[in-house]
C-alpha cells in the first residue's frame, strides 16, 4: 500500500519545487527552511562547472535544502546518480526497484517512537496472530465514547466499547464501530495541498508561520478559527494560548447538527451554561420531550445500559421478580424516533407543539403558566402528569436537543419540581471547552468575513460550506478571505474554497484527549501511524503559535502532568492509557439555582394549523455528514425507514394522502429491496430541494422531516451524491422546524428508486415477534406460548444427536431491543461483510449476517404504508434482531448436496466456504432467510487501505459462496485454546460474539445452553423464551424473548 | 469335398417374404442341417423357433447387472456416511436410508440397462464390421426387403453342389455360394 | 385388429384413421424414409430452420460465458428467490424429456402400433431435452467450477457428497435417465443405420454408417437377443420415466417451503412432464410429416392419439393444481393457506390465471373430435401447452419462495436480459439438434415400418 502511495508522489512531487520557489515569504528560524530562489548561486555554480554537468532543477544547482529535503525523502541517497542520465528501460527498473524498497523501509520506519500501551497484554507480550486491544477514545460533539480497539501485528481491526469508560461502559454505537472504517477509507486526503495542488507538510509550515508574523503584527485582528464543540482540554487550551498571543484574534464554533437548545435552556433557567447528566436506572417513570436520548446526543450508550437495566424482567434471576420495578416511558415527538418507537406510550406531535406540551404540563404540576392541551392530548397529558407525580424524585424529563431553549428551560424546572435533581439527573459544569452560542458565533463570523475584518481563517474540521444555514451563503465569503486553511480528513466542499488544505490524522493516529458527557477524561492512543502524510488539528494550531515542532504526546504528557503533579507520573500515566480514562476526572455534580418562571415565557410560535411542519434531523446512519463517504453506514438500514443509500423526506400516512403521496414496489426486488417514491420538490425560506418522499407511520399529521447528512457534492467515491442535501433550505431563523403552506411541496410527478431493507411491516397473524404487557406477562408468565404449534421432542422417528459438551446458544430480550443498529455493524466489522452498494441492495442482495426487522403492530389490511390506514397514524414498534438461528435440525444442511453446511459437536451449523458450491438451496430452505449469497464478487480484493482493515481470523468469501452468522465462531475457538491451554472448562461470558458486545441493552445473550448456571440457559429457561416460527420443528438455538411494554393502564383504557 | 471348405463360408439363398423363409429354414432343420442362419430385415416372428433357437442369456445378464448397480448403489451410500465420514447433517442419522433410496434405484436401472445392452452386443460378436455374408452382392437387400437364408460350410451334412441343389428346391432365388474372404 | 374381427366397412374403422396409409411395401417405407437422408437434398427451409436455431445457440455461448465471467448475479434471483429462470428452465426441459422415452418403451410394452412412425424422433428430441435441461443444474450454481463436488470421486478430504439433497439425487436421476435414452435411442438406431450403410451411394456415408451400425448384418441369432434387450429396456424405462421427474419433484417436495412442500408433486410432476413432452412431440411432428410429407406414415390417428393423452394427462395436472388447493386448506397450514391464497391474489396473481387458461381452460377442447383432427388447432395448442407448463413451473418456483415464513424477508422476482437470453439460447441448441437429426439419421425407424407393413400386407390378405 505504501508502494502505491509513493508512486503517486511520484507523480506529484516533481510540481513541489516549482510551487516552492514561487513561495517568496520565508523566516531564517525555521525547522524547514524555504528560501528563495538564490540565481546568484546558480551563476555562479554555472560558471565555476566544466565539461558534462546535469541537474534536475535550478533548485537543486543552488542546492536549495527544500529541494534536498524533498530529495531525501524521495530518492535515496544512492538512486539520484542515475535518475538525471537518459533513463534507459534498465535504470527505470533499478531505480523503480530502488525506490519501491526504500518506500517499504521509509514504511516500517514511520512507527510511533512514542510508547502507547496495551489494554490487558504488555506489548512485549505480543505474539503473531494474537490481537492486542488498546484503550483509546472517540471524540463525538459534546461527548466522547470510550472504545478498546482490536489490533493485529498493529493494525486496528475492530473497534469494541471500553467497559471502563462512562460512556460506554463496553457497549459501542454504529457510529463509533464504523469508525475504523473512515481510518482506511481511500478516498481520504493524503497530503497537505494549496489550491488542490499537491504540497508539503514543511511548505504548509512556512506559510503558516509567515501568516503567524503577519498575524502578530496586527496583534491578532483578522486571525479566526472555526472549529465544531471541543472536549479535549489540550487542543482547548492550545487555542487559549494563541488567544492570548493574539488578543485580537476570535475562537467561533459551529455544530450544525447539535442545537442550542441544551446549552441556551440552561442558561434560561439557572443563567449559566450547565451540563445535564442522567441516570435513568434511577427513575420509574420518563418523559422524552423529543429527545432520542437512547440513540443519540451524549452519553446515550451509557444512558440505553442504564434504561434497559430496568427492563429486565427477572434476568438471571432464581425466583420471578416478575419485573415488580419495570420503568415506564413515556415519549412526545413528532417522527419515530430509536427511542420513542420503543417506548411504552407516545403521543406523535408536531415539534413546535412539544414546547406546548412542556408549558402545559408546567402548568398542570402547578409551575405557573396557562398553557393547556386540548382534547384527548390533554387527557394523555393529564395521565402522564398523574404518572409523573405519583413518583416524585424517581421520574425524569428529558429534552430533546433539537428543542428550543424554552423546552430545555421548562424540562429543568419540571425536575426540579418534581425533586429529580440530585436523584435521576445532576447538573455538572459544561463539558464543553469553550460553551458558546453556535448560531450567534457562526453568525459573527460570516458578518465579520462579509465585512472584510478577517484575514486568515482556520477551520477545524467543520465542513462549513455543506453545513452552515444557506442564507448565511458561506461560499461567497469565505471567498473573500486570503489565508483560508481547511483541516478536514477529506477534500470536502469547504477544502475546494480554502488556500491551503490540511489532511486531518484519523483519531486513531493521534494523540489526543476527550471528555466525556459527564466530563471524564480520556486520553486519546494512536493505534498506528499515520498512514499518510496527515496531521492532527493540533500540530495545524501548533503551526500559528511561537512553538511548532513541539509533538502532541510531548504536550499531552506536559498537561498531566500539571494536572496531576504528585503522584508517581509513570505509573499514572500508563494506568490513564490502560485504563483509556483518565483517574478522577469525572465532573461532581454542582448545585444550581433555578432563576425560571415558565409564566413568564413569551407566547410560543406554533405551526399554524394549515401550514406544513418542515423539520430538520442528523440522520440515524451518517449524523450530520460526516459519516457520508462510510459504506457500512451507507448501507445500514435506518432503524424505522430501513432505507439505505438515500434519505428521504418523510411524511405520515395521513399528510401523504392529503398531498397525493404513494410508494410502489418495484418488480426487482420488491418489498425486500426496491420501493418507487414520488419526488417532491420543496420550497423553503426562497430555497429549492428535490426530495424523495417516504412515508413514515408514526408520524406527526402536518410535519415532513427533512434528514440531514446527505446530498453531499464532495465527500468521496461512496458518499458523493446520494440522497438530497437538506441544508440547502435551511436557515439561521429557522435552524430545526419552518413552517410553510402546502403548496411549499409539490409532485414532480417522477418516481425515485430507494433501497429499502424491509418494507413488509405486518406480521400476517403469525408468531414471529411475540409481544405482550407487564400486565398479560404478570397474569400469564407464558403468553408468549398461547397457540404454540411446537411439536414434542418424543415425537421424533429417529434417535436425536446428542450435544454432551459445550452447547451453544443464543438469546435475545426483544424487551430490550429498540433497533439501534450497533449489531449490525458489528458484525459487519468483525466478519469482513462486504458492502454490495445501492443497486445491489435493491435487487435485495444485502450481505449483512444479522438484520433487525421492524414491525408494526397495526391492524392494516394491506402492508402498504403509502394506503392510509387509521392504525398507522401510531403503531407500536418492534424490533427483532435475525442473526442465524443455529437450528439443531438444519433445514439447510440436508438439502446441501456437497456437505458445505454441517452441523459442529456443539451444535453450530458451520458454513464450509471452500466446500460450497453456490446452489442457493440452503437459502431457499431456510425459513428464517439468514443466508446471504454472494452473487457477484462483492468484496474489495484490490484496494489495499482495505487488505488492512481486515479481521485476519474470518475467511474472506469469493463469488458463489454462501455466507452466514457463525455465532462468531473465531472467537469462540480463541477461548476455547486460552482455555485448553490452562485445563479448565470454558466459563460463561467468557465467549463475546460481536453483535453481543456491541449491544448496549444488553439484549443480545450468548453462552453455554448446557450449563445450567449460564446466563443464557436462566434466559432460555424464562417462561417467555420461545423459538421464532417452532412449529417448524428446526430447533434453533437461538431463541427470544418476549417483548413486554410496561403501559399505563388509565391510558390502555383510554 | 474338403477342398471346399477351405475358401467357402456357406450357400445362401434369398426369399421374397418372411413366410417362406421361414418355410426354407423349417424345412433346412428337418434335413438335418443345423449350421444354418437366417437374415432379414426386421425380427420375423416364428423365425427363432423355425431356427429352435434357445432362450437367450440377455435378460439374466441384465439382472445381474442390476443386482450389481443397485446393492453397490446403497452399501456405498452407507459407506460414505456411517463409516468414510460421519457427520451431523441437520440433526439427521447417519444412516438416512429412505434418503439413500433414489440414487439406489436409479443405480439399479443404470446397471442393469447398460448391461442388457452390452450385453445383447457382446453375446452378438458385434461390433464386427466384416463378415463373409457380405461377400454376396444381392445381400444388401438383406436390410431392406429381401429374405436370406445361409447353410455354412461348417456344418457336417454341408456339399457345395448337394445344398446349393437343396435351396434351389426350396424356391430360393439367386442361390450363391458365399466365399470366405 | 385384423379383418376378420370387424368387417371393413362398419363406421369404427372407418372413423379410425388407419396408422399407416395401406399399399406400402417394405421396398417403398425404406425408400422413403432413408431418402430424407440418402438423396433428398436440404431444403432452403431446413437451412433457414438451422440458421434461427444456429444463432441462438450463439446467444448462449455468449449468455454462458458472461455468466462464467460475472457470476450468476447477472440474473434476477435474490435473497428470498434463490431460484429463478434457470431452475425454470431445467425442470421444463426435462418435462419435455418425458414423451419420447414414455412413448418408446411404455407404449411398446402396451403394444401400441400406433407408437412406431412417432417413436425414433420423440426419443431424438428426448435426448436433446434432456441435453438443454443437462445445462442448467451446473451453470446455475455460483461455481460452476467446483461442481464436480457433487460427483462422489475420492478427495483428499475425503468427503463424498451429501446423498440426503434431492441435487444429489437429480445428479443421479438426469444422468441415469440421459445415459438410457441414449442406450435406447441407439439399440433402436442400428438395424435402421444398416439399412442406411448399404444404401449409401458415397463412401464416406457407408463408412460412417458401417462404423455406427456396427456392422449389423440382420442374422436372426441377432435378432433374437435384440428383442429381448429392446424390451427389457423398455422395461426398465417405464420405472425410470417415472422415477425420473418424480426425483426432480423431491428437489421441491422434499424442501419446507410452503408451495414446494407438497405430497401430491411426483404424480403431479409426472402428468405435466408427460403432458409437456407430446405437447412437444406435436409441436415438432406437425411440421416435419408436412415439410418431408410423411402424412402416409404420421397419420391423423397419431395425431388424434396424442391428443387424447395430453387431454388425459392435462386432466391430471389439473387435479394437481385442484389438490394443491384442497390439501393447503385442508391442513389449515397458515403457511400454505397464506401462499395459496397469494397465487389467486398476490403479486403474480396474472401468471396464475394464465397458467390455468393454458393448461386447463384451453385443452377442454381436445374432447372434441373436430379440435383433435385439425393440424392446426392442435399445433397452436400444443405451443400454448408448452407455455402453460412453463408458467406452472415458474409458479411453483418463483411465487413460492417470494412470500414464505418471516414476512420480513418477503421479495420479489424479476428476470433480466441474461435469464431470458440464456433460455433463449437452450431453445437454439434445441432445434440446432433437431434440425442436424433429421438430416442426418432415419426421423422414423424403418425396421420397425416394415414390420408394420407386414402387419397391414397380412390384414389384406
Amino acid at each position: 500500500m505504501r508502494d502505491h502511495e509513493h508512486q503517486r508522489e511520484h507523480l506529484h512531487e516533481p510540481t513541489a519545487p516549482a510551487a516552492n520557489a514561487q513561495q517568496e515569504e520565508g523566516t531564517e528560524d525555521l525547522a524547514f527552511r524555504e528560501r528563495p530562489l538564490d540565481l546568484a548561486a546558480v551563476r555562479a555554480k554555472l560558471q565555476s562547472k566544466t565539461g558534462k554537468q546535469y541537474w534536475r532543477s535550478l533548485e537543486e544547482l543552488a542546492g536549495d535544502p527544500q529541494f534536498e529535503e524533498l530529495l531525501h525523502r524521495e530518492f535515496p541517497r544512492q538512486a539520484p546518480s542515475e535518475w538525471d542520465d537518459s533513463v534507459d528501460r534498465r535504470d527505470f527498473l533499478k531505480l523503480m526497484g530502488a525506490s519501491l524498497a526504500f518506500a517499504g523501509l521509509s514504511g516500517c520506519g514511520r512507527q510511533p517512537e512514542e510508547h502507547i500501551v496495551p489494554y490487558v497484554k504488555q506489548p512485549e507480550g505480543m505474539i503473531l496472530g494474537k490481537p492486542l486491544f488498546y484503550a483509546t477514545a472517540m471524540p463525538f460533539g459534546a461527548d466522547s465514547i470510550g472504545v478498546l480497539v482490536e489490533s493485529h501485528e498493529g493494525r486496528p481491526t475492530k473497534i469494541e466499547g471500553n467497559p471502563e469508560h462512562p460512556s460506554s461502559l463496553g457497549a459501542a454505537n454504529a457510529f463509533a464501530q464504523a469508525s475504523i472504517l473512515d481510518l482506511y477509507d481511500p478516498d481520504r486526503a493524503q497530503t497537505p495541498t494549496k489550491f488542490g495542488e499537491i504540497e508539503t507538510w514543511s511548505a504548509f509550515l512556512s506559510s503558516a508561520q509567515a501568516i503567524a508574523t503577519e498575524t502578530k503584527g496586527v496583534n491578532g485582528a483578522g486571525f479566526r478559527i472555526l472549529t465544531g464543540i471541543i472536549t479535549s482540554p489540550t487542543l482547548a487550551a492550545q487555542i487559549q494560548s494563541l488567544l492570548s498571543l493574539y488578543p485580537q484574534a476570535k475562537w467561533h464554533q459551529w455544530e450544525p447538527a447539535v442545537g442550542d437548545g441544551p446549552r441556551e435552556g440552561a442558561k434560561l433557567a439557572f443563567g449559566n451554561y450547565v451540563n445535564t447528566v442522567y441516570r435513568p436506572e434511577k427513575a420509574e417513570v420518563i418523559l422524552s420531550l423529543d429527545s432520542d436520548f437512547l440513540a443519540s446526543g451524549p452519553g446515550h450508550v451509557r444512558y440505553m445500559k442504564k434504561f434497559y437495566s430496568r427492563r429486565k424482567l427477572d434476568q438471571y434471576a432464581e425466583v420471578d421478580r416478575m419485573g415488580g420495578e419495570m420503568n415506564r416511558l413515556y415519549v412526545v415527538e413528532p417522527t419515530p424516533s430509536v427511542t420513542g418507537a420503543s417506548a411504552d406510550h407516545r403521543l406523535p406531535l408536531r415539534a413546535s407543539e412539544v414546547e406546548l406540551f412542556a408549558r402545559a404540563l408546567a402548568g398542570k404540576l402547578g409551575l405557573g403558566g396557562l398553557a393547556v392541551l386540548p382534547g384527548k392530548n390533554g387527557e394523555w397529558l393529564a395521565t402522564v402528569a398523574r404518572d409523573l407525580q405519583k413518583h416524585k424524585g424517581a421520574s425524569l424529563v428529558v429534552a430533546g436537543e433539537q428543542q428550543p431553549a424554552e423546552v430545555h428551560a421548562l424540562a429543568h424546572a419540571i425536575n426540579a419540581a418534581l425533586g429529580n435533581v440530585g436523584t435521576t439527573l445532576y447538573y455538572t459544569e459544561p463539558v464543553e471547552a469553550h460553551p458558546v452560542n453556535h448560531l450567534e458565533s457562526l453568525a459573527e463570523l460570516c458578518a465579520d468575513m462579509d465585512a472584510g475584518k478577517v484575514q486568515t481563517l482556520v477551520i477545524l474540521g467543520v465542513n462549513a460550506i455543506y453545513t452552515a444555514p444557506h442564507n448565511f451563503d458561506f461560499t461567497s465569503k469565505l471567498k473573500k478571505i486570503r489565508n483560508s486553511i481547511h483541516v478536514s480528513s477529506r477534500y470536502e466542499e469547504t477544502s475546494e474554497y480554502c488556500q491551503w488544505h490540511v489532511a486531518e490524522s484519523h483519531y486513531l493516529e493521534t494523540w489526543g484527549d476527550a471528555r466525556a458527557f459527564d466530563g471524564t477524561l480520556s486520553v486519546i492512543q494512536p493505534l498506528i501511524a499515520p498512514l499518510y502524510r496527515t496531521h492532527s488539528a493540533r500540530e495545524v494550531l501548533a503551526a500559528f503559535s511561537d512553538k511548532p515542532g513541539i509533538s502532541d504526546y510531548e504536550v499531552l504528557r506536559d498537561r498531566l502532568k500539571a494536572a496531576n503533579p504528585s503522584a508517581d507520573f509513570e505509573k499514572f500515566w500508563r494506568k490513564s492509557l490502560n485504563d483509556g480514562v483518565v483517574a478522577g476526572t469525572t465532573s461532581a455534580a454542582i448545585s444550581v439555582a433555578l432563576k425560571f418562571n415558565p409564566a413568564s415565557l413569551p407566547a410560543a410560535k406554533v405551526t399554524p394549523a394549515g401550514q406544513i411542519e418542515f423539520i430538520f434531523r442528523p440522520d440515524p446512519c451518517v449524523y450530520d455528514g460526516r459519516f457520508a463517504n462510510n459504506g457500512w453506514l451507507q448501507e445500514l438500514p435506518k432503524p424505522l425507514t430501513k432505507l439505505t443509500w438515500d434519505n428521504a423526506a418523510l411524511v405520515s400516512p395521513k399528510t401523504a394522502e392529503t398531498l397525493g403521496l404513494t410508494h410502489s414496489v418495484a418488480s426487482r426486488g420488491g418489498e425486500h429491496g426496491q420501493i418507487l417514491s414520488n419526488v417532491v420538490d420543496i420550497s423553503l425560506s426562497n430555497s429549492k430541494v428535490t426530495a424523495a418522499a417516504w412515508i413514515l407511520p408514526g408520524q406527526a399529521d402536518g410535519v415532513i422531516v427533512l434528514p440531514l447528512g446527505y446530498g453531499r457534492k464532495k465527500a468521496g467515491y461512496t458518499g458523493t451524491n446520494k440522497g438530497f442535501n437538506a441544508y440547502v433550505v435551511r436557515t439561521s431563523d429557522a435552524l430545526w422546524s419552518a413552517s410553510a403552506p402546502k403548496n411549499a411541496i409539490k409532485k414532480t410527478g417522477e418516481e425515485y428508486p430507494l433501497a429499502c431493507t424491509q418494507y413488509h411491516f405486518n406480521m400476517e397473524g403469525r408468531k414471529i415477534l411475540a409481544t405482550g404487557t407487564l400486565e398479560e406477562y404478570q397474569k400469564n408468565p407464558a403468553f408468549a406460548h398461547e397457540g404454540d404449534e411446537q411439536p414434542p421432542k418424543e415425537l421424533s422417528l429417529y434417535k436425536e444427536f446428542a450435544y454432551p459438551g459445550y452447547a451453544w446458544a443464543m438469546a435475545i430480550d426483544l424487551t430490550s431491543c429498540n433497533g439501534c443498529n450497533a449489531c449490525v455493524v458489528a458484525c459487519q466489522s468483525e466478519n469482513n461483510i462486504p458492502v454490495v452498494g445501492k443497486d445491489q441492495v435493491m435487487r435485495g442482495r444485502e450481505m449483512h449476517w444479522i438484520r433487525i426487522d421492524r414491525y408494526y403492530k397495526a391492524e392494516s389490511a394491506t402492508n402498504d404504508p403509502s394506503s392510509y390506514d387509521a392504525s398507522l397514524e401510531n403503531p407500536e414498534t418492534f424490533f427483532q434482531p435475525v442473526p442465524c438461528q443455529q437450528c439443531e435440525n438444519a433445514p439447510c444442511e440436508q438439502v446441501c448436496p456437497v456437505g458445505a453446511t454441517v452441523h459442529s459437536a456443539e451444535g453450530l451449523n458451520d458454513m464450509v466456504y471452500n466446500r460450497c458450491i453456490g446452489t442457493r438451496y440452503c437459502s431457499n430452505n431456510c425459513p428464517y432467510k439468514v443466508r446471504r449469497f454472494n452473487f457477484l464478487r462483492f468484496q474489495d480484493w484490490e484496494t489495499p487501505q482495505y487488505k488492512l482493515l481486515r479481521n485476519p481470523e474470518v475467511t474472506v468469501r469469493s463469488r458463489g459462496v454462501m455466507e452466514k452468522c457463525t455465532y462468531c465462531v473465531q472467537r469462540i475457538n480463541n477461548v476455547r485454546i486460552e482455555a485448553e491451554k490452562q485445563n479448565r472448562p470454558i466459563r460463561d461470558g467468557e465467549i463475546v460474539t460481536a453483535c453481543e458486545s456491541a449491544c448496549p441493552s444488553e439484549a443480545i445473550v450468548f453462552g453455554n445452553a448446557n450449563d445450567p448456571n449460564s446466563r443464557v440457559a436462566k434466559l432460555k429457561a424464562q417462561q417467555r423464551n420461545y423459538s421464532l416460527l417452532g412449529e417448524l420443528n428446526a430447533r434453533p438455538r437461538t431463541t427470544y424473548l418476549a417483548a413486554v411494554r410496561n403501559p399505563n393502564p388509565e391510558l390502555e383504557k383510554a | 469335398m474338403n477342398e471346399h471348405r477351405s475358401h467357402i463360408y456357406g450357400v445362401m439363398g434369398e426369399f421374397e417374404t418372411a413366410k417362406q423363409l421361414i418355410r426354407a429354414t423349417e424345412k433346412t432343420r428337418e434335413a438335418g442341417y443345423r449350421r444354418i442362419d437366417a437374415y432379414a430385415p426386421f425380427p420375423v416372428e416364428g423365425l427363432s423357433e423355425a431356427l429352435g433357437l434357445r432362450r437367450s442369456w440377455v435378460p439374466f445378464v441384465t439382472l445381474v447387472g442390476g443386482l450389481l448397480g443397485g446393492l453397490s448403489g446403497f452399501a456405498f451410500q452407507y459407506w460414505a456416511n456411517v463409516y468414510s465420514y460421519p457427520m451431523n447433517i441437520g440433526g439427521r442419522p447417519l444412516n438416512s436410508w429412505p434418503a439413500f433410496i433414489p440414487v439406489t434405484f436409479e443405480l439399479t436401472i443404470l446397471g442393469a440397462s447398460t448391461f442388457a445392452v452390452f450385453g445383447m452386443l457382446a453375446m452378438n460378436k458385434l461390433p464386427q464390421p466384416h463378415h463373409p455374408v457380405f461377400n454376396v452382392p444381392r445381400f444388401t437387400h438383406a436390410s431392406t426387403d429381401r429374405f436370406f437364408l445361409c447353410i455354412e460350410a461348417r456344418d457336417p451334412k454341408f456339399h457345395l453342389a448337394d445344398t446349393a441343389r437343396f435351396l434351389q428346391g426350396l424356391q430360393a432365388h439367386h442361390v450363391t455360394e458365399v466365399s470366405d474372404d | 385388429m385384423s379383418a376378420e374381427q370387424r368387417p371393413r366397412d362398419s363406421p369404427q374403422i372407418r372413423r379410425l384413421a388407419p396408422v399407416i396409409e395401406p399399399g406400402h411395401t417394405y421396398a417403398s417405407v425404406t425408400d422413403k424414409i432413408s431418402a430424407i437422408v440418402l438423396t433428398r437434398p436440404a431444403s432452403l427451409g431446413w437451412y433457414a430452420g438451422f440458421a434461427i436455431g444456429f444463432s441462438l445457440l450463439g446467444v448462449l455461448t455468449i449468455s454462458l460465458a458472461w455468466l462464467i465471467i460475472k457470476g450468476v448475479g447477472i440474473w434476477g434471483i435474490n435473497a428470498p428467490i434463490g431460484w429463478g429462470f434457470a431452475i425454470v428452465n431445467f425442470v421444463w426441459w426435462i418435462g419435455i424429456g418425458h414423451a419420447g422415452t414414455l412413448i418408446s418403451a411404455i407404449l411398446f410394452l402396451l403394444n401400441q402400433k400406433w407408437r412406431t412412425s412417432i417413436n425414433r424422433f420423440a426419443e431424438a428430441m428426448t435426448l436433446f431435452a434432456v441435453a438443454c435441461a443437462g445445462v442448467f443444474p451446473l451453470i446455475h450454481t455460483g461455481r460452476p467450477w467446483m461442481a464436480f463436488y457433487m460427483f462422489p470421486y475420492p478427495s483428499t478430504m475425503g468427503i463424498w457428497p451429501q446423498f440426503r439433497s434431492p441435487l444429489i439425487w437429480d445428479v443421479f436421476a438426469v444422468s441415469t435417465y440421459g445415459t438410457v435414452s441414449l442406450l435406447f435411442w441407439y439399440v433402436g438406431l442400428i438395424p435402421d443405420l444398416a439399412t442406411l450403410r448399404d444404401r449409401a451411394t458415397s463412401k464416406p456415408r457407408q463408412i460412417i454408417y458401417g462404423m455406427l451400425s456396427m456392422g449389423w448384418r440382420g442374422s436372426a441369432r441377432h435378432w433374437h437377443r435384440y428383442q429381448s434387450a429392446y424390451l427389457l429396456l423398455a422395461g426398465l424405462a417405464t420405472p425410470l420415466v417415472l422415477s425420473v421427474h418424480s426425483v426432480i419433484s423431491f428437489d421441491f417436495s422434499v424442501s419446507i417451503v410452503p408451495g414446494w412442500h407438497t405430497t401430491i408433486f411426483p404424480p403431479y410432476f409426472v402428468a405435466g412432464a408427460i403432458y409437456s413432452g407430446f405437447a412437444m412431440v406435436l409441436t415438432i411432428a406437425i411440421p416435419l410429416r408436412k415439410f418431408y410429407d410423411l402424412e402416409e406414415f404420421i397419420t391423423m390417428r397419431h395425431l388424434e392419439n396424442m391428443a387424447q393423452v395430453m387431454l388425459a394427462t392435462g386432466l391430471i395436472v389439473a387435479y394437481g393444481y385442484f389438490f394443491e388447493f384442497f390439501m393447503a386448506l385442508y391442513s389449515n397450514n397458515k403457511f400454505d393457506v397464506f401462499l395459496v391464497q397469494q397465487r389467486l391474489h398476490g403479486p403474480y396473481a396474472p401468471y396464475y390465471f394464465a397458467l390455468i387458461l393454458c393448461n386447463i381452460l384451453t385443452p377442454q377442447l381436445l374432447w372434441f373430435q373436430k379440435m383433435r383432427t385439425n393440424v392446426a388447432v392442435l399445433f397452436v395448442m400444443s405451443i400454448v401447452v408448452n407455455v402453460g407448463m412453463w408458467l406452472e413451473r415458474f409458479v411453483i418456483v418463483v411465487i413460492s419462495l417470494t412470500r414464505d415464513f418471516v414476512p420480513s424477508a418477503w421479495g420479489r422476482y424479476s428476470p433480466t436480459f441474461w435469464d431470458w437470453s440464456t433460455f433463449l439460447g437452450t431453445i437454439g441448441l434445441f432445434i440446432t439438434l433437431i434440425f442436424l437429426f433429421v438430416r442426418v439419421l432415419p426421423a422414423i425407424s424403418i425396421a420397425e415400418m416394415r414390420e408394420l407393413v407386414t402387419h397391414t400386407s397380412e390384414e389384406h390378405e
